[in-house]
């Protein structure tokens, strides 16, 4: 008997119906659940406020008809963003939060590539240990272990006693409320999406390049800058997005650990949305920091594709 | 010339080291005085003398896991000697780091920057040294002519097929201009025909810069064709160092004289080792045979080897003229038609296999010598050699 050979008639245009299923789910997926919330939040920051049930107005009457539709474009404003621009409370939340993120981001990367390269360069058998050990943590509630480090920070906490009992300080210092209590719960929560994107990038590097810049004359720390450094980029990128961008717009951390004297953009959508009631400037001040992250995920993208045409 | 204190280097070295080399009157480059290397309970390298002159072309060739590559890496400084000396130009630069040695290294892998261009790849050991920015443009594009590259100076390395590659890390490791250029399978990479023209690249390359390159290999083609002398490896240690013509003529020991070529080796004992016309030697699967040339040191009675390359073997249909000497017959095994040559393979009456080969003289498709046929193998006196080890 022959066997029975089908044609192979996809071509990277044309799609079979399964190929077309398979890549319709996730866009659909993001449709649903991402692009569709969001066109909700964009409309309700360019409503009102109001003492109503749900809290802002317009609401789309679809009864209403055409006449519906004119009136509702009608009502939608503007004056949340104006409200946002002229008020500079949001300037500097935005700002701390900037701050905030872009030096935790820093703190990060200099914890986490070390361990990272410690990680790639131990023995192969060691390895998925250690890189259990790094995911450890996620087996445990994020906000259990954001309150154990208040336990840990407090005044009679673990530090303080340890500090006391080495004689390293005089009095307990207080580690709480401050912005040195938030960078800690941050690079402690964050290390993992570090190390983990550096140490796939390091852990494909090939030894024998290291070795090459040696022959070549370079020594240990100019083989270092001018060859594992810039091979780890793709890492050091994805890492720093990684964190840098939910770091902006945590709320948890700067909560529990910061106090009141920091205030996160996070923290003032929260205060808008469950203090004042706000919805509409609270949607705004989301919409406006969704912008702002934007512009480096935009840029990490448009790396990636000039990556892969590279490699390609 | 050869200044080798090697008392401390062992016996083994010493004999490895002990067949006549050629005096090129050329003075040593590298010298390495009973070294060894040891990883965790592997010996990879074991005590090792040798010498290699400047503006030579040396092979170290062996089986993967004789320690060849690691003795390079020794040379270059990726591992230090566990015992031994290293000595450059008569210094010994065992505590010299990899990045100050004047020695350059192609990788098997080629080992090339991607990040960087074919110009940056080349020019990164120039830049290390710190040479003005006109110097190493100049060098840059000199090396990129020598290799053929002129128009590729702005390419990544993933924008070149693979023997282009191969060309880039031969400049760079070129460009430097190192007293020692060593080569880790240089051609391991590239395809039959690429590697036969390559290796005349190569050759040429070398004489025309008058370098001294030492490459590791475990093509014996290659080796054989490519070096002025080389080093057989095995298990660690330098089992012989010659000449090619020396290697393949005069193999020291039969793992040499089979690890080299094809080989038939017969077992027999010396009958008279001072006769005038050659040792004569009595085996059981061969007769009588005579052995004419230099001769080893034996004397009635030992034991010994006859190694007889396939192609210095004559076969023949007719009964040859003389059949009581250096002469056997036997019935046609098999046969490999390998195009310019064909193997023969004859079980002998005493149930010996010996190889013959034949040069294909003629076109013939149908072969006057066929499968079970029987034939006579025979050869002059001059064509064997005597093992004793």
């Amino acid at each position: 008997m022959k066997p029975h050979v089908r044609p192979a008639k996809t071509t990277p245009r044309q799609l079979s119906w399964g190929a077309r299923i398979v890549v319709l789910v996730p866009y659909l997926w993001l449709v649903l659940f991402f692009l569709l919330p969001f066109a909700i939040v964009l409309k309700i920051s360019f409503s009102q406020t109001a003492i109503a049930q749900p809290p802002y107005t317009p609401v789309f009457d679809p009864a209403a008809g055409w006449e519906g539709i004119k009136t509702f474009f009608g009502a939608l404003s503007s004056d949340n963003y104006a409200l946002i621009a002229s008020d500079p409370l949001y300037f500097f939340s935005y700002l701390k939060s900037m701050e905030i993120a872009a030096v935790s981001t820093v703190l990060l990367m200099l914890i986490g590539f070390p361990m990272a390269y410690g990680m790639a360069r131990a023995p192969s058998r060691w390895q998925p240990v250690l890189f259990m050990l790094v995911m450890l943590p996620f087996w445990t509630s994020f906000l259990i272990r954001v309150y154990a480090w208040i336990n840990i920070l407090q005044h009679d906490g673990l530090l303080n006693q340890l500090l006391l009992a080495l004689r390293l300080v005089e009095a307990p210092p207080a580690w709480l409320a401050s912005d040195t209590a938030v960078y800690i719960g941050m690079v402690y929560s964050y290390l993992p999406f570090m190390v983990l994107p550096l140490y796939a990038t390091l852990e494909k590097m090939d030894e024998t390049l290291i070795e090459a810049a040696a022959d070549l004359g370079a020594p240990r720390w100019k083989a270092f800058w001018l060859v594992t450094l810039p091979l780890s980029m793709p890492g050091i990128i994805a890492g720093a997005l990684l964190c840098f961008i939910p770091i902006v717009g945590e709320f948890v951390i700067p909560d529990l650990l910061g106090g009141s004297r920091s205030i996160m953009i996070g923290q003032t959508v929260w205060t808008e949305f469950f203090l004042n009631k706000d919805w509409p400037v609270a949607c705004a001040v989301a919409v406006v920091l969704l912008c702002v992250l934007l512009a480096p995920i935009l840029v990490y993208q448009r790396m990636q594709t000039r990556d892969l045409a590279g490699s390609a | 010339m050869d200044n080798r204190t090697a008392a401390s280097a062992g016996e083994r070295a010493a004999q490895a080291n002990g067949t006549p080399e050629q005096a090129t009157g050329t003075p040593a480059l590298v010298q390495l005085e009973g070294v060894s290397k040891r990883f965790a309970n592997i010996v990879a390298v074991d005590r090792v003398s040798l010498t290699i002159r400047e503006g030579e072309f040396f092979a170290l060739l062996g089986p993967s896991g004789c320690g060849k590559t690691t003795l390079l890496r020794l040379l270059a400084g990726f591992e230090t000697p566990d015992s031994g000396r290293i000595l450059l130009d008569g210094k010994d630069i065992a505590a010299v780091p990899a990045y100050r040695r004047p020695v350059n290294m192609m990788f098997q892998s080629y080992a090339l920057f991607p990040h960087l261009s074919v110009e940056s790849n080349v020019a990164f050991g120039l830049r290390q040294d710190r040479r003005p920015k006109s110097e190493i443009a100049r060098r840059v594009a000199q090396m990129l002519a020598l290799v053929q590259l002129e128009g590729h100076a702005k390419r990544k390395p993933h924008q070149l097929s693979g023997g282009q590659r191969q060309r880039v890390a031969l400049a760079r490791a070129l460009a430097k201009h190192p007293r020692v250029l060593l080569l880790d399978e240089p051609l391991a990479a590239l395809d039959k025909k690429l590697r036969g023209e390559t290796q005349f690249e190569l050759m040429n390359l070398q004489d025309k810069l008058r370098l001294t390159f030492v490459v590791v290999t475990h093509d014996q083609q290659e080796a054989m064709t490519m070096a002025d002398r080389m080093g057989v490896m095995k298990e660690g240690g330098l089992a012989q160092v010659g000449t090619p013509a020396q290697i393949y003529e005069q193999p020291n020991s039969r793992w040499v004289a089979d690890f080299i070529g094809e080989i038939n080796l017969i077992e027999g004992h010396v009958v008279d080792a001072t006769a005038s016309n050659g040792l004569a030697i009595t085996s059981i699967a061969a007769g009588r045979l005579r052995v004419l040339g230099e001769r080893n040191a034996v004397s009635s009675g030992d034991r010994v080897w006859v190694a007889l390359r396939p192609e210095k073997v004559r076969i023949s249909r007719e009964r040859p003229p003389v059949t009581d000497e250096n002469c056997a017959a036997g019935q046609v095994y098999g046969i490999g038609y390998l195009g310019d040559l064909s193997i023969y393979k004859v079980r002998l009456d005493s149930g010996l296999l010996m190889k013959a080969a034949l040069a294909n003289m003629t076109r013939l498709i149908e072969r006057p010598i066929g499968w079970d046929d029987r034939v006579w193998l025979h050869w002059p006196a001059d064509a064997a050699l005597v093992l004793t080890d």
